[in-house]
């Protein structure tokens, strides 16, 4: 009893092959936009993989990378048996190849769901990435003649400005290490001793920010030093200014944005799963639905084309027994040897 | 003497129209990508009006996006007529239109030319606007509680941050009006009324820039004020110091950025002027060696294809004497009126 069997006359065998051609060329142009999403997310990571201390994990683009180059060729190769189809000549050389390639369409589906659900999923390490690096980040932020370490201000600045946010979690983040370098402190002066001393690691700690966390849309002139001393400033409450330097901390914002890539390219992709199971059921019936053709050499006579020879319980059951077929030939084998 | 005469036969001349047909198409893309940049053009003047004083001239990207739209007009019309070529019962009735559609063609290249022109000389008029508008725009820094200059503020410090530029001419512009609101200036203290005293007008002046100046680059954390002060910071001079703040004016960076957009613009219009040039000759070639077919009933006959049916020469002066019997005609009508 086969799956969703359908009665097909010439007309409408013709109709669905274009269909599935029209299918093709489109999922072809899904591939290659699943390709250009992976490539794009590859180079915004690497972009920012200072401050996720070189060690983001790249496989999400790789994956889509190569899930864009298969399906595009995956899914020339059916367009192209779909336009041999209709000329039996040209079908014939096709045959045999049609139910391998139809197995691994299956496999190569269920690749691409495993591939939409670690775009939901990889959120969550990359949060812990960007918590690790932003700190080391600010860390570093002073170590401008340090190899290595010497664009991290430029980084973190040019950073801050474009997410329009501050330190790690919230500005305050600035507050507990020293990010102006040694070079540019006066050891000679009381205040710059007084300060050092002032705490167990020896550091210059101030209530200041980087200039990068300023918020353009003040009203009044950036106030960065001595942030949290109300009588330094006139008219000034550091309780109730909200809009002085930006409130939002960069961890949070750098992970809404690669969140929300990762969100559509996920959405994306089921959208390309969709097409990808839709095209592999329509090759399924447009192979057997010639195969099936009552008269061989009558183009015009009448056929049935179906999802599944068997019922799904039945080819399962099947797939097992094959399975078991090879691997107890397998070990007979090895017994005779 | 007919100028630049080919003989054509069937097959060169169905090539002749498809390859025709297909170089309208690529026209008319172009048209649709010189509206697009008009538009864009158009959009990036209004983000930035402010800073031209609201009185910039958007004369340019409206004319190219009038030109855009009439170029995709005339292409698609000129592809019509082409696939239309090739049936013989079709062509007849695009047949009559073809000699004013021609001219209309010549007539439009040369808007294309002047438009082409425009876009390179309109450069000085943006440079003389940029240049009042920024003087303004820092002046209206500080009045953001004034309606209407509210956003100047936030308008500078982005195209500061966005174009790494400070002041006008340099960063010494700065020094010279005042930036700071008088609602955050403490005048009880002796140091503000000092400094408002010390100047005609009564400017609280400084030598400091706004935060927006600074360069992320700089190894050190950013000198916004004293900067002319080089004992305020430990191990700094003012005259060699060159990463702290951009040393770049805003108006050389927004002249040297839209400068190169209609540069672009520009390049992209001469383009056109040769493309629709070589659509126009073609279609030239097309419709007389379709009219000049020997046997009009056998389609395989062979016809001779030209550019003018007689020299330049001979053209030039035909147009001229009946451009010269056209006012001849008029005043032979106005010499019988005043006779009646």
């Amino acid at each position: 009893m086969a799956l969703m069997k359908v009665r097909f006359d010439m007309r409408k065998r013709v109709k669905l092959t274009q269909l599935v051609w029209f299918l093709y060329w489109v999922a072809v142009m899904a591939g290659i936009l699943v390709f250009s999403m992976g490539l794009f997310f590859k180079v915004e990571l690497r972009k920012r993989s200072e401050l996720m201390d070189n060690n983001e994990s790249h496989l999400l683009p790789n994956l889509l990378i190569g899930v864009g180059i298969i399906a595009c060729g995956i899914n020339a190769f059916g367009g192209k048996v779909c336009y041999d189809s209709l000329d039996s000549n040209k079908f014939l050389k096709w045959r045999p190849m049609l139910r391998t390639f139809l197995v691994s369409c299956v496999f190569f589906n269920a690749l691409l769901i495993v591939t939409a659900v670690l775009c939901f999923v990889m959120r969550i390490p990359m949060e812990f990435t960007l918590a690790e690096g932003l700190k080391n980040g600010m860390k570093y932020y002073k170590d401008t003649d340090t190899p290595g370490r010497c664009y991290m201000k430029r980084t973190l600045d040019m950073m801050q400005m474009e997410f329009r946010c501050c330190g790690n979690n919230n500005f305050r983040d600035w507050f507990e290490i020293q990010w102006v370098s040694n070079r540019y402190l006066d050891f000679g002066a009381k205040e710059v001793k007084d300060r050092i001393n002032s705490n167990v690691d020896g550091q210059y700690l101030m209530n200041a920010v980087p200039f990068s966390c300023c918020n353009p849309s003040s009203p009044r002139p950036c106030i960065q030093w001595q942030m949290v001393n109300n009588t330094a400033h006139y008219s000034y409450d550091h309780y109730t200014e909200e809009l002085n330097v930006w409130k939002r901390g960069c961890s949070e914002a750098l992970l809404s944005y690669y969140g929300g890539l990762m969100n559509t390219i996920g959405a994306l992709l089921i959208l390309v799963t969709a097409l990808q199971v839709g095209v592999t059921v329509g090759l399924q019936y447009v192979r057997t639905s010639l195969m099936t053709l009552c008269n061989p050499d009558n183009p015009e006579s009448v056929s049935e084309g179906w999802i599944l020879e068997k019922t799904v319980k039945e080819t399962f059951f099947d797939f097992l027994r094959m399975l078991k077929a090879k691997f107890k030939r397998n070990r007979v084998e090895e017994d005779d040897s | 003497m007919a100028f630049m005469p080919v003989k054509f036969d069937l097959p060169k001349r169905v090539k002749l129209a498809q390859g025709l047909w297909l170089l309208y198409w690529i026209s008319m893309m172009v048209g649709i990508l010189i509206f697009s940049l008009g538009i864009f053009f158009k959009i990036e003047l209004r983000k930035r009006s402010e800073m031209m004083d609201n009185n910039e001239s958007h004369f340019v990207p409206n004319l190219l996006i009038l030109m855009g739209m009439v170029a995709c007009g005339v292409n698609a019309f000129g592809g019509k007529v082409t696939h239309d070529s090739l049936d013989p019962t079709k062509f007849p009735k695009w047949k009559p239109m073809l000699k004013p559609y021609l001219t209309f063609c010549c007539g439009f290249n040369i808007l294309l030319l002047i438009t082409a022109l425009l876009c390179f000389l309109m450069q000085f008029a943006l440079y003389l606007t940029l240049a009042d508008g920024l003087k303004n725009g820092i002046k209206f820094y500080k009045d953001t509680d004034t309606p209407g200059r509210c956003f100047m503020k936030r308008t500078l410090d982005m195209t500061q941050i966005e174009f790494r530029c400070c002041g006008n001419n340099n960063y010494r512009d700065w020094f010279e009006v005042q930036w700071i609101s008088n609602r955050y200036l403490d005048m009880s203290n002796v140091e503000v009324r000092d400094r408002v005293m010390s100047n005609v007008e009564g400017k609280y002046l400084m030598d400091s820039v706004p935060f927006s100046c600074c360069n992320p680059g700089s190894p050190r954390p950013c000198i916004q004020h004293h900067l002319t002060n080089n004992s305020a910071h430990y191990d700094y001079d003012h005259r060699i110091e060159e990463l702290n703040i951009w040393t770049r004016g805003c108006r050389e960076a927004l002249v040297a950025y839209y400068g190169g957009l209609m540069n672009s613009i520009g390049g992209l219009i001469l383009l056109t002027i040769i493309l629709e040039s070589v659509d126009m000759a073609g279609l030239k070639y097309l419709t007389t060696s379709l009219e000049s077919m020997s046997d009009p009933e056998n389609p395989e006959c062979e016809s001779e294809g030209w550019l003018l049916e007689k020299g330049v020469k001979e053209t030039m002066s035909d147009l001229f004497a009946k451009l010269k019997t056209m006012g001849k005609t008029n005043q032979v009508e106005e010499g019988a009126q005043a006779a009646t």
